[in-house]
């Protein structure tokens, strides 16, 4: 039997779509895929809104990939953050799969959203993303797969962390699951982790952030930060988020880095510009004062 | 728990193995999944005539029998297709043309199936595809999957006493051409004699199982986890829409 393109297309269609019957949603279409899941538009139809559906990918289907998948929901439900996406529901479908209902956010990944950005700006937007991962940890659950593509800027301005599907208790986690590249070596050796994998995770989103182009001019300073942030020993790195965060936030302000130890000038030059017209008044006040001095003999 | 469904295994191993009844049915599967594919990727690339590429197709496989090229894939390298093309651009056309006809039979699985339909889409597709010779050999793999699948869930159906639901399923997702909009549940339930609710019962278990199927085609036809998933995930996974 040889089947036509457009049966080929109805059965290939039929088998990733997700059988929505008995359930409140209407499906509206695909939206994108990522780690175990699909995710699909649909409508909440006794609410009338737009929510975001994942469902287990049809590839994947199977009971551990369910389970992963509620773990993941169950994850999400338990950190209520601005930074976080609400989950709304969670089930089975009628073809078996499991699936969650999410708020549907509209917008770009960071890396598309950043570009011809300034560093300031990006900085700044890193500082957001530091937010929600922080909180998180400070309920016990570290994300393992901070990367650009799993950060989204909605179209008023919000930061989301996406994907928890890979989240684990702070002290659980024992797999070396993760994205080469963004996963810290202890979690790519498939030891255990803890929240200093988000730490490495962070930092290495950092570096990709300044790397979008056009890349803007990056200060040494800023360079430091993210080599501590993803040194290879865990003990080596910045002990938490917040500690992380700080250092970058010292770097916008024009305050010392502490993971960089900056020369005389360096220091003179970075004084100068943080202080720039206290300087420049107390500069005029001794130059005024030695003309002073110099004339009244 | 298993990961995934029962599966008779992978033929790829099979065909490579030791056991020569094993290998002959591996063989015969795994060409009728291929040689349509194979036909056709020849027919795009080198631009070769009907019988020209029906004859490089049936030496290809002749190729797999004799010169051992399963036993030499290995899956972590490259999936088996991409093998397989690869296979096929590193054929010496002249060379293969010269053995000719006459070593068809040598142990090689023939190409039963219906070739002229597949000549014929071919030649239509030719004509306004703007398809690369990859890209036409992978749609003729997809469709030959699920056309295997199509044929195993056929058969389990009506083993295990569901023709009905084979029935519906067929009606509703297979008759493509004839109606190119889907029937209304309500018309299908007139038309076997059943109810609306039955018929939408019936249709989600009918996909569900036949999900199940090609999967476990999909499983027979990769030889390692890793290409099994990376099969599945460009055969059936949900891609963001540009």
């Amino acid at each position: 039997m040889r089947l036509s393109d457009n049966t080929l297309s109805r059965l290939r269609e039929s088998v990733r779509t997700p059988d929505l019957t008995g359930t409140r949603y209407h499906l509206v279409g695909p939206v994108g895929a990522g780690g175990m899941g699909a995710v699909f538009e649909a409508v909440d139809e006794p609410l009338g809104r737009h929510v975001a559906l994942k469902v287990v990918d049809v590839p994947l289907d199977g009971e551990e990939a369910a389970e992963a998948l509620l773990a993941e929901a169950r994850v999400l439900a338990g950190l209520e953050h601005p930074g976080l996406v609400p989950v709304h529901d969670a089930g089975r479908l009628a073809d078996g799969r499991a699936y969650y209902a999410m708020k549907l956010v509209r917008g770009r990944r960071l890396d598309e959203a950043l570009a011809g950005s300034s560093l300031p700006e990006r900085l700044r937007v890193f500082l957001r993303v530091c937010e929600p991962v922080a909180f998180a940890h400070a309920n016990g659950v570290v994300h393992r797969d901070l990367k650009p593509s799993n950060v989204m800027l909605g179209s008023f301005g919000e930061v989301l962390v996406l994907d928890w599907g890979l989240a684990r208790p702070v002290a659980g986690a024992a797999d070396a699951s993760g994205t080469p590249g963004f996963m810290a070596p202890e979690q790519a050796a498939g030891g255990p982790v803890d929240t200093r994998a988000d730490v490495y995770g962070l930092g290495a989103l950092l570096d990709a952030i300044l790397r979008v182009p056009p890349a803007p001019a990056r200060p040494k300073a800023l360079l430091a930060i993210v080599a501590r942030a993803r040194a290879t020993e865990p003990g080596a790195r910045y002990q938490d988020v917040p500690a992380l965060a700080a250092e970058v936030e010292r770097l916008l302000d024009g305050g010392r880095v502490r993971a960089y130890e900056e020369n005389v000038l360096e220091r003179a030059a970075r004084v100068v510009k943080r202080h720039g017209v206290a300087v420049g008044l107390v500069a005029t006040y001794l130059l005024v004062r030695g003309l002073f001095i110099v004339l009244r003999r | 728990m298993a990961r995934f469904p029962e599966t008779r295994g992978s033929l790829v191993a099979a065909a490579a193995g030791g056991d020569a009844e094993a290998r002959s049915r591996a063989l015969g599967t795994l060409a009728d999944a291929y040689w349509a594919p194979v036909y056709t990727y020849i027919r795009f690339k080198a631009r070769r005539t009907h019988e020209e590429a029906a004859d490089l197709t049936q030496e290809f496989f002749a190729g797999l029998v004799e010169k051992d090229w399963l036993a030499r894939f290995d899956p972590a390298k490259a999936r088996l297709r991409t093998y397989f093309r690869m296979l096929v651009d590193g054929l010496d056309a002249n060379e293969w043309k010269a053995r000719g006809r006459a070593r068809r039979g040598g142990g090689a699985p023939m190409l039963s199936l219906d070739i002229d339909a597949v000549r014929g889409a071919y030649e239509a597709a030719a004509a306004s595809s703007q398809d690369s010779p990859e890209q036409a050999f992978e749609r003729e793999w997809a469709r030959s999957v699920f056309s295997m699948a199509v044929e195993r869930f056929r058969t389990a159906c009506a083993k295990d006493g569901r023709e009905v639901r084979f029935a519906l399923f067929s009606s509703y997702d297979l008759e493509g051409d004839a109606a190119p909009e889907r029937p209304r549940y309500e018309d299908l339930a007139r038309r076997h004699t059943t109810t609306a609710v039955d018929v939408t019962n019936q249709i989600a278990a009918a996909r569900r199982d036949f999900r199940r199927t090609v999967l476990d085609v999909l499983r027979e036809l990769t030889a390692s986890e890793a290409e099994f998933r990376a099969e599945a995930r460009a055969l059936l996974g949900v891609e963001a829409p540009p």
